[in-house]
């Protein structure tokens, strides 16, 4: 039994023309059975920050959940929101803190930093950090992820289009892979507006 | 280790073989059963092991079928996956074995679609010898001792044998473990827990067609919801007294919104196909 596919997930991230794109599906299942089909995998960390957890979910709302605490302390004690860049190396030390007894997660964060500036990242369930310029992928469809946004990807891509193409490359890769899918969710994060929405899938 | 031609010699099961030996080449070949080439290994049963686990097939399916007033229902999903990868989601799971006969595969693809071909073969050699067509039990039972002896060698079939025959209905559900079970309501494969939930609280004796083509479609439809490895399309076949039909094959898709449309206001935008 592998732990990364146990629950089953598939997640995105895309750059825009200073804007960026989460998405994920929103299958919750136990190996082969499906449980729910209205999971949420991407939580929001403050207005302009996001991140998705893709593997074990019992461990990725535990991680959450001490992701927040974190971020509160530090707002706190700072009296500002974190940077993503922050964000994300405070996310690879709390992986690195169980080196030897991991979190089964492969984080995606996103968010938009200085100057509008988009910053996407992902990491291994140690903390390896791997940043891009582009896009990133996680979960079980990740292989098929990758295939459909390399070719769907463009750079510097307005809302709208970015909306377009990374809810085609979701849909279009999680039909391939048996433990995700059942709908997506995506989130499109600009300067000055956050965009939710839900989408129809395949519901096999 | 000597023994270089080690081969698996069924011919003693061939309950067909011809009063006078004909030495025709074109014969030879589906007149006896198939042989094949054993692995010249020094420990067998170990080599078998591991070779096994290697072509261990997927068996995500969901396949059912039962008997009714007016005959079968035969149904089942299309997607073919190989451990979490689709690998395709419109694969034929219904066989059509003559016009009286149709076999459901489950397990490995490769075993059941060689199986009931050679399946085919042999009825129709009945058929042929005895100037009238094979039972569905007399069918059945021509695989079931087939798989029976390739049973431990890693064959991996579950299959329905669905048809009409002078007595009316049959079904038999077979698999190769060697089991043969005669039944009213079977199904089989990773998402059957699921269809059988649906079957059993639908199921009446006194349907008519529709109502049972209904049946068969929606229990397939809640399999492949709940089970990751079933999808596709789901496909309706009946046999009455004149022969198989096809009589739906529905994407799971579109079904999943025929019977759960989505409310109306909770749709922002509905998909429309790109201008290009």
């Amino acid at each position: 039994m592998q732990i990364f596919e146990y629950n089953g997930s598939a997640l995105v991230a895309m750059v825009g023309k200073n804007c960026f794109a989460i998405a994920s599906d929103r299958r919750l299942g136990v190996q082969l059975q499906t449980i729910a089909t209205d999971f949420q995998k991407i939580y929001k960390i403050h207005g302009r920050l996001f991140i998705g957890l893709a593997g074990l979910a019992t461990d990725a709302q535990t991680l959450y959940q001490r992701l927040i605490f974190r971020h509160k302390l530090y707002q706190l004690r700072e009296e500002r929101d974190m940077k993503p860049e922050t964000f994300a190396s405070l996310v690879s030390a709390i992986l690195y803190e169980k080196r030897f007894g991991p979190y089964f997660c492969q984080p995606v964060i996103a968010g938009l930093g200085k100057d509008d500036k988009p910053f996407i990242c992902t990491m291994d369930s140690i903390g390896a950090k791997e940043l891009a310029e582009d896009f990133v992928v996680g979960g079980t469809a990740s292989e098929s992820l990758y295939g459909a946004c390399e070719s769907m990807y463009k750079p510097d891509m307005k809302p709208e289009e970015l909306f377009e193409t990374i809810s085609q490359a979701l849909l279009s890769s999680v039909d391939r892979d048996c433990l995700s899918g059942w709908g997506g969710h995506v989130i499109v994060v600009t300067p000055d507006d956050i965009t939710e929405r839900t989408l129809k899938g395949r519901m096999d | 280790m000597k023994g270089l031609n080690m081969r698996l010699d069924t011919s003693g099961l061939n309950s067909l073989a011809p009063a006078h030996v004909v030495n025709d080449e074109l014969c030879e070949g589906f007149m006896s059963l198939p042989s094949f080439q054993l692995p010249n290994s020094a420990d067998f049963d170990t080599f078998q092991k591991k070779a096994v686990q290697m072509v261990k097939p997927a068996k995500g399916t969901t396949t059912l079928a039962f008997i009714f007033k007016e005959g079968v229902m035969v149904a089942a999903d299309s997607r073919a996956s190989m451990g979490g990868y689709i690998s395709s989601q419109s694969v034929k799971k219904i066989i059509e074995i003559n016009p009286y006969l149709i076999g459901t595969l489950a397990g490995g693809a490769a075993d059941c679609q060689f199986w009931h071909r050679n399946l085919g073969i042999k009825c129709r050699l009945h058929e042929l010898a005895n100037k009238r067509r094979i039972s569905v039990t007399g069918a059945s039972k021509l695989l079931a001792n087939i798989l029976y002896s390739y049973r431990g060698m890693g064959l991996s079939v579950g299959t329905m044998i669905a048809g009409w025959d002078e007595t009316g209905p049959g079904l038999y559900y077979v698999d190769s473990e060697g089991g043969r079970l005669k039944g009213t309501r079977f199904s089989v494969g990773s998402g059957s827990p699921y269809a059988y939930g649906v079957l059993d609280s639908g199921y009446r004796y006194d349907m008519s067609c529709e109502e049972a083509a209904e049946l068969a479609r929606r229990s397939i439809y809640h399999a492949t919801f709940r089970d990751g490895a079933s999808g596709g399309v789901a496909s309706v076949y009946y046999v009455g007294p004149n022969g198989w039909k096809k009589l739906s094959g529905d994407d799971v898709g579109e079904l999943h919104y025929k019977y759960y449309p989505v409310p109306k206001g909770n749709v922002e935008q509905e998909m429309v196909e790109a201008s290009s």
